[in-house]
């Protein structure tokens, strides 16, 4: 486990307009690695995404994808360095429909899905692949806003909060389907608030609070550290 | 003679088909406004004057090149949608994100320093650019008879409007600019170069207007005033179609080109002002426009 | 940023200081005529009132209407009328002038406010032009030729505005006026809730205002105003033509207004003395004003927004933070 992180973030710190809203974020995610960001809402966890997307422009510190910097590149050179992006309530265009949606990310590199393996694992995208992109239900539109990224042959997927407001027998499917992505290799990076969903795929957690990681740990230490977690996230 | 009521025939067909070609011209330029404020959140003054250009680029490209109407439509759009591309770099794309009013206000800047150059240049005065041999003539439609160049230019727009649409509508590169109109930040996320994007489309959109130019410069005189006459017309036609339906802005420049050809039929002396009328009577029954949504 | 964020808020410990400027500025206005071309002059004072009545509703409604000829050009056809045809004292044509002009902002006020932003500017730029068309078409505008000769006559009967001096110290005072009054209205109650509506109209309507009102009342003030200006130019230039309603004018107006400063009560005055000075300067010569109109335009909106007047109460504002 001494290999060279794909992602590297190092004292990031960012701001919304005047206000500092990350204060000096580290990170590290290995190739084939799932990492949760756990913490309250406005903890800093979708900031932290957006930061390394480049979405949130007003940063600082060292972002770095095997080793090359991201920090100074426009926002549609971050995508094609190799970032997916799954973003908060999904962004689901309603002027497109279900196959446009698809289709809208350009590809980024080689070894991404297929449109036929994506439509093999979301057989429901392809029954409505004409339907306009919001007509989806809640949950079709996750998968949707997921197997988006899943064709770019992007090397590392942003995921933020996939399971908000979704019915359980949704999220376990949403489930099931990063537990396939993690045995196909693909890196991810984890936002979720549920971390009972968040311990069957990841394999180490980070901690936020108020803009800053105050704690990490392996997956399999998650049990051990429930009291501790229920008292930092107020569940 | 017939009649229709106490019409004669003929006069009420060539009032048709003068709101036809009206109508066509109002099309093909809300068009392009309704493209350019999707995306860029920009109102194009400048859009009358580019027009405008359009109808100069082929009188000067046949006047001092002896390039002829043909290779003028594809000329004088590239020409004048390099122009835009260039102001859209220099100028519009400073403006993003500010109060939309200032591109609105730009762009009526832009539109007087071209309509003041051509009028300093070359007089208030038309100048007459004749259309090409092929559509000389007129064509008995037994019912009446019809200039060949007319129904051209209905013709030709009906195809224009359509190619737009489906541009729009059915290909990758539609499908960047409607998803970036709802939300360009992300699709600049997912690796897609959205500043790019915005240059292309306005200068698309007057490139669209530069080919509507050319296509007027048969029927109307090439002027320097040809356009702010017009754009504020078109002004009034985005307002009742609404700017977020392109089929809607095609649709409302045909209805109201003919509309306005009626009038000018059973009560001329309104004909000037039908378009605006009917603007103020859409503002009291649907405020958001016929095919717009409230925003 | 929206149009329009800075104006002269009230400010009470000024209030002596900007008093004695206000004195010193208007003994230089008595004494202009003895040092410039009285016509200059009047055509200054009615542009700079009409720039200020259009400036009540951009800089703190924050409406960009694109129509205001219609109001100024409508109210000197009026003025012009009542004071030819009808033989009517001056100053009676002026209040009709500025009467018609609130009769025409009611109508197109009322429609225009049900659209915002981008669409409120077609709208008015639209309806103006209707106007315009009007205007070319009926009679008693006399088309292309415009109403000629209008006399001056005597103000109450009394003064002979024939006088240059007499008609400069009239336009000065109906000047003073409309300044005044927008003055009075913008540090009102009411000019508050403007500015409220300005900043942010969701929290406006949310706290109970009927915006639509407060918006429509400013419209019609401003086009009312605008009148007041157009009816007394019709006066001092003795003439009322198609040129005062087209939008070319209400282009004119909007870019005093943002040469001078949107939002700052003597911004206005300041860009309509620049252009107009400056159309006076070019009109010997042979270069396209509209083109110099036009290249303003674009160097305002690109490097400076806050116009001349907006720009140094910044700058000074900034001198005033760092000493402090």
């Amino acid at each position: 486990m001494s290999s060279a992180p794909l992602l590297e973030v190092r004292g990031l710190n960012a701001w919304y307009g005047e206000s500092h809203v990350l204060h000096g974020v580290d990170l590290d995610i290995r190739e084939g690695e799932t990492v949760t960001l756990l913490g309250r809402n406005g903890a800093g966890k979708t900031t932290t995404l957006r930061a390394i997307m480049g979405i949130l422009r007003r940063r600082e510190g060292v972002i770095r994808l095997r080793g090359r910097d991201l920090l100074g590149l426009p926002l549609h050179k971050v995508a094609k360095a190799g970032l997916g992006y799954v973003p908060e309530e999904r962004g689901i265009f309603a002027s497109l429909n279900v196959s446009e949606n698809l289709m809208l990310p350009p590809t980024v590199a080689e070894g991404g899905m297929s449109v036929e393996e994506i439509y093999t694992l979301f057989p429901n995208l392809h029954e409505r692949r004409s339907s306009q992109g919001t007509k989806l239900s809640g949950g079709e539109q996750q998968m949707l806003a997921i197997a988006r990224v899943l064709r770019t042959g992007a090397k590392i997927i942003l995921l933020d909060e996939p399971t908000e407001g979704l019915a359980p027998v949704i999220v376990q499917r949403i489930g099931d389907v990063l537990v396939e992505l993690k045995k196909r290799g693909m890196t991810i990076l984890l936002v979720e608030q549920n971390f009972r969903f968040a311990r069957k795929v990841a394999d180490r957690f980070y901690l936020m609070e108020d803009g800053r990681m105050v704690n990490a740990f392996p997956g399999h230490e998650l049990d051990a550290r429930m009291d501790e977690l229920h008292e930092v996230l107020g569940v | 003679m017939s009649t229709i009521f106490g019409v004669p025939a003929p006069a009420l067909y060539g009032q048709i088909l003068i709101g036809l070609i009206n109508g066509s011209f109002y099309a093909m330029l809300s068009l392009g406004l309704a493209v350019i404020f999707g995306l860029l959140r920009i109102i194009n003054f400048a859009h009358g004057a580019q027009y405008m250009l359009g109808a100069f680029a082929a009188y000067l490209l046949l006047s001092y090149a002896g390039i002829g109407y043909w290779l003028a439509l594809v000329l004088a759009p590239l020409i004048v949608g390099a122009v835009a591309v260039v102001i859209e770099r220099t100028m519009l794309s400073r403006l993003y994100g500010i109060d939309p009013l200032y591109g609105l206000l730009l762009t009526f800047g832009l539109a007087l320093i071209l309509e003041g150059a051509f009028r300093y240049w070359f007089g208030a005065a038309g100048q007459p650019y004749a259309a090409p041999a092929q559509l000389t003539g007129a064509l008995n439609l037994g019912f009446m008879f019809m200039p060949i160049y007319r129904g051209w230019v209905v013709v030709a727009s009906l195809v224009i409007c359509l190619g737009t649409w489906l541009l729009i509508e059915k290909t990758r590169l539609g499908a960047y600019l409607r998803a970036a109109t709802e939300n360009a930040t992300l699709v600049q996320a997912f690796g897609v170069n959205v500043p790019l994007l915005l240059t292309l489309t306005y200068g698309l959109g007057a490139a669209l207007a530069a080919l509507a130019g050319v296509l007027a410069a048969p029927i109307y005189q090439v002027s320097p005033l040809m356009g702010s006459n017009l754009i504020i017309i078109v002004f009034a036609v985005v307002v009742v179609g609404g700017m977020g339906s392109i089929l809607g802005a095609i649709v409302t420049g045909y209805v109201l080109g003919v509309l306005e050809g009626l009038t000018k039929v059973f009560y001329p002396e309104a004909s000037s002002i039908v378009i605006f009328v009917i603007m103020a009577i859409v503002l009291l029954v649907r405020p958001a426009g016929l095919f717009g949504r409230e925003e | 940023m929206a149009v329009g964020t800075q104006y002269l808020a009230e400010q009470p410990k000024l209030r002596t200081s900007s008093m004695v400027i206000g004195a010193v500025v208007v003994a230089a206005l008595m004494a202009a005529p003895f040092f410039f071309y009285p016509v200059l002059l009047m055509s200054i004072l009615c542009f700079a009132l009409f720039a200020c009545a259009f400036n009540l509703l951009i800089g703190y409604v924050g409406l960009l209407s694109f129509g205001h000829a219609a109001f100024f050009g409508g109210a000197a056809y009026f003025t012009a009328h009542a004071a030819k045809v009808w033989g009517w004292e001056p100053l009676t044509s002026i209040l009709l002038g500025m009467a018609g002009a609130a009769a025409m902002g009611f109508v197109i006020g009322f429609l225009a406010i049900r659209r915002q932003g981008i669409y409120f500017a077609m709208i008015t730029l639209a309806l103006s032009q209707m106007f315009a068309f009007i205007c070319l078409q009926v009679p008693f505008t006399h088309g292309e030729d415009g109403i000629q000769g209008v006399p001056r006559g005597h103000l109450l009967g009394i003064i002979d505005l024939n006088q240059p001096l007499a008609m400069y110290y009239v336009t000065l005072a109906i000047f003073l006026f409309g300044f005044f009054a927008i003055w009075r209205i913008v540090h009102s109650p009411f000019g508050n809730i403007l500015k409220a509506i300005r900043e942010n109209e969701r929290r406006a309507i949310s706290l109970g205002y009927r915006v639509d009102r407060y918006k429509l009342g400013a419209f019609v003030m401003s086009a009312a105003l605008a009148g007041l200006a157009g009816g007394t130019k019709a006066i001092v230039f003795q003439f009322a033509t198609l040129t005062d309603v087209q939008w070319q004018m209400s282009g004119e107006v909007i870019l005093m207004t943002l040469l001078g400063g949107i939002g700052t009560l003597i911004g206005p005055i300041v860009g309509a003395g620049f252009v107009i000075a400056l159309q006076n300067y070019l009109a010997a010569s042979d270069f396209p004003v509209t083109v110099l109109i036009g290249i303003i335009f674009v160097v305002c909106v690109l490097l400076f927004r806050r116009g001349i007047v907006g720009e140094i109460m910044e700058l000074t504002k900034r001198k005033s933070k760092q000493s402090a």
